[in-house]
């Protein structure tokens, strides 16, 4: 008796799905102990040892918070907001391929021949749960916090897919697979190193992380599209930015830094060694996260989007002609 | 062009920063389980000495109490019992009283008592969760006899310095006797107004 498809693919995306929450929990421990360093201070250290039991004490306290909902929010859109921007986040872990084996065989849930684009729809959708959530709280600041994400996104969206394309008409596939295939020699950082600095940007940009957090924006906005939540619901807007980073993390390790290929020349890049380059290489880019926003201070607003505008558009618009012509004059390369 | 080079080379600095900060010694004391040394003169809860014979030194004079600048001293006197001496003076504190919210710490107490018989401990946790524990009365405020009769200030680590030229340095350490040279000053004056410092 087989095995029937779909137990399998329910067993990968259960696992999956436990992994990614398991290094949410803990890529945020580890964002408050690395800025912690970075300040000076010792970070969280009382619960369990390095305060390893952290997330797990946090997740206590979201769930155990009263779920408030103001009484001018739109109750429906309010409360169905963070979960959009959960599942778009989770969703994106369907088709991120986390190594393959020699026979080619991917350890991902599904493998998608559009996949970049699959990503990229998702997060798209996922603008939604924060300007929705903005919008259905029913006061001023998630207004403007909301307004502004849904500006930021779609200025920020449009370079990083500009960045990607370069990537695309290297490989010619948008299947995730071909494209880390393709990087077997070298990586695209070093032909695409133009993308992959616009990609960084536009993917901290993206995410809504510091110092591009203007929907958040403690100082201005209170929380911004989050000011209203609190407990459980709040904790769910937490675990999608995280979540986030994770998956811009992923691509960047599959777009621009060879996925699972290994570093080092005469080391296996396969199967759980290949795991090991991927989780290197996506958790340096989670470091670098970390160091910019206890780093760089907040942009100002305008200076948002000018630079998203006049700076990393036109550049990403001349990085992907550039790099056209040249896959177009070198057949060989394509 | 040579501004937003500049600003690059700004960029580099700040990651470098940030990054050479991880490895750093951090400064946090982590308190309830680490106590940080305190200056020896260290402003902290009241303590109502007592004689080598086991006597209150405590006359009952109130001086403490019109000295307090926040009106957190109650002190209402008595006389002394031939029979059972309370002090070596006529009066003895029937009642003395100290609300510890009330009160700024700020030691001229201290100062003013003619007996030394009020002193500033250095110890400070006294959080509570209910108002009224905060007013010491001589219950808490007395040394208990097995205890000892308390120690004066000057008495703490190593008796008064003469060299009071410490004060600026002391402001940055916890070097425990620039600390103390810093903040006896008041006290080695008044002994001093007394006659009694070398």
């Amino acid at each position: 008796m087989s095995i029937p498809i779909w137990l399998i693919v329910l067993i990968k995306a259960i696992v999956v799905l436990a992994v990614v929450i398991t290094t949410f929990a803990y890529s945020m421990l580890f964002e408050r102990k690395v800025m912690g360093w970075m300040q000076l201070r010792p970070g969280p250290n009382r619960v369990g040892p390095w305060g390893l039991m952290q997330p797990a004490a946090d997740a206590v306290k979201m769930i155990f918070k009263e779920d408030l909902t103001p009484d001018t929010a739109d109750p429906l859109i309010y409360r169905l907001a963070p979960f959009i921007s959960l599942l778009c986040a989770m969703g994106a872990f369907a088709i991120i391929p986390f190594s393959a084996n020699a026979d080619g065989t991917l350890w991902a849930v599904g493998n998608v021949n559009a996949g970049i684009l699959f990503v990229f729809a998702l997060t798209s959708i996922g603008v939604y749960g924060i300007s929705l959530a903005g919008w259905a709280s029913g006061s001023k600041f998630p207004l403007l916090g909301s307004v502004r994400s849904t500006a930021q996104m779609i200025s920020y969206e449009l370079s990083m897919s500009m960045s990607v394309i370069g990537v695309l008409i290297l490989t010619g596939s948008t299947a995730l697979a071909d494209i880390v295939n393709a990087q077997q020699r070298v990586w695209f950082i070093i032909p695409q190193i133009i993308g992959f600095v616009i990609y960084v940007i536009t993917a901290v940009a993206e995410t809504n992380r510091a110092p591009f957090d203007l929907v958040e924006a403690e100082t201005e906005l209170v929380g911004g599209f989050h000011t209203e939540y609190s407990g459980l619901r709040f904790g769910l807007f937490f675990i999608a930015e995280y979540l986030n980073m994770i998956t811009v993390s992923c691509l960047a390790t599959l777009l621009f830094l060879g996925g699972w290929n290994s570093p080092i020349p005469w080391l296996p890049s396969t199967g759980v060694m290949g795991l090991v380059w991927f989780l290197i290489k996506a958790g340096l880019f989670l470091f670098f996260y970390i160091w910019l926003r206890s780093t760089l201070p907040r942009f100002r607003y305008d200076r948002l989007m000018d630079f998203g505008w006049k700076v990393l558009f036109p550049v990403a618009t001349l990085n992907l002609v550039i790099t056209a012509v040249v896959v177009a004059l070198m057949p060989s390369h394509a | 062009m040579r501004k937003n080079l500049y600003n690059v080379g700004a960029l580099f600095r700040g990651f470098s920063t940030t990054f050479s900060y991880i490895f750093k010694k951090k400064p946090t004391v982590e308190y309830p389980s680490v106590k940080k040394q305190h200056a020896p003169r260290f402003h902290g809860l009241h303590e109502l000495r007592r004689y080598d014979d086991g006597k209150e030194r405590c006359i009952g004079c109130e001086l403490c109490a019109i000295a307090c600048p926040a009106n957190a001293i109650t002190v209402i006197g008595a006389e002394n019992a031939p029979e059972d001496r309370r002090s070596p003076g006529e009066r003895y504190a029937a009642s003395y009283e100290i609300d510890e919210l009330r009160c700024i710490f700020c030691g001229l107490c201290e100062e003013a008592c003619p007996t030394d018989a009020i002193v500033l401990t250095p110890r400070f946790e006294m959080a509570d969760y209910r108002r009224g524990a905060f007013v010491y009365a001589k219950d808490r405020l007395l040394v208990p006899t097995e205890a000892g009769v308390g120690t004066a200030p000057d008495e703490r680590p190593n008796g008064i310095p003469s060299d009071l030229g410490g004060v600026a340095r002391a402001k940055d350490t916890v070097d425990i006797t620039a600390g103390y040279e810093a903040t006896n000053r008041g006290h080695i004056l008044k002994k001093q107004r007394r006659g009694l410092a070398g």
